[in-house]
């Protein structure tokens, strides 16, 4: 793997509610300079993965939003901030299954209830800071230096 | 089995340029993209109704082999040109997905040995 600290890993989507067409963007940016890096290929796809699922979060939910990723040290720390209408119950929301999509979503196959469970299942670590009737903040982080193995759903 | 392989067996219809020497390891079926994003492994074929161009994002980032989509549902222009980019195949039949999944697990899981050259 490349020395992490002498490279500059950064980028940052404006995301719009409601077009999926852009969704996938950042992440395959993400994806293309981790690759580059020589980041494991599991790695970049817990990654990427978490990166997508947040992107059609804002989507879905929010007016608008930003996704910005950046390579600190060892970790890569992916901020999604959304002018959305916020989490009532953080707890509620982490559940698999649990969701307050709409049906137009359900139509894209998208709404599930699976999209913050994956994210938390695919990362090292996540912060959710939510303020209902603005917005939401996720901060997630993923270690790059870790063995990219991580089947199971962890407790925190 | 390749894909290509895989596309005279069960006549399906390769609607893209996209990699078809790729070995298909199993296959997986679902309509819920974050499902796919969960559950689907590497060098699977993913058989699905959804046709828009997010189908793409989650099969690159899973390095599934390609994209069945069933029951003649006609895929999206743009759906086609994005998975070209990405090098992942879409094809077409008019078989359900009911009964294309059954083909599959026949072909892929239950037989593998009839898949061989």
């Amino acid at each position: 793997m490349a020395d992490l600290g002498k490279n500059r890993i950064e980028g940052s989507y404006p995301l719009k509610g409601g077009d999926f067409s852009e969704a996938g963007a950042a992440s395959k940016e993400l994806r293309s300079q981790l690759a580059a890096l020589g980041i494991p290929s599991e790695t970049i796809r817990r990654a990427a993965i978490s990166a997508f699922e947040a992107e059609i979060n804002v989507i879905i939910h929010a007016v608008a939003g930003t996704l910005h990723f950046k390579v600190e040290g060892d970790r890569l720390i992916i901020t999604v901030t959304d002018m959305g209408p916020g989490i009532e119950d953080i707890e509620l929301a982490m559940q698999e299954g649990y969701t307050t999509a709409p049906d137009w979503a359900r139509e894209f196959g998208w709404g599930s209830g699976m999209g913050l469970p994956n994210i938390k299942r695919n990362s090292d670590g996540l912060k959710i800071d939510s303020i209902i009737g603005e917005g939401t903040t996720l901060e997630i982080i993923i270690n790059l230096k870790s063995n990219g193995k991580n089947d199971d759903i962890r407790a925190d | 089995m390749t894909i290509y392989e895989l596309t005279k067996k069960l006549n399906l219809s390769v609607l893209n340029k996209g990699c078809l020497d790729s070995a298909i390891k199993g296959c997986y079926v679902s309509d819920m993209l974050s499902d796919v994003l969960a559950n689907g492994k590497e060098g699977n074929l993913w058989v699905t109704r959804q046709t828009h161009p997010n189908i793409v994002a989650v099969a690159a980032i899973k390095g599934l082999a390609g994209i069945v989509v069933t029951g003649n549902k006609p895929v999206e222009a743009e759906t086609l040109e994005k998975a070209e980019s990405e090098d992942i195949p879409v094809m077409g039949t008019g078989i359900q997905t009911c009964e294309m999944a059954g083909m599959l697990y026949n072909l892929l899981l239950r037989h593998p040995e009839a898949g061989q050259p």
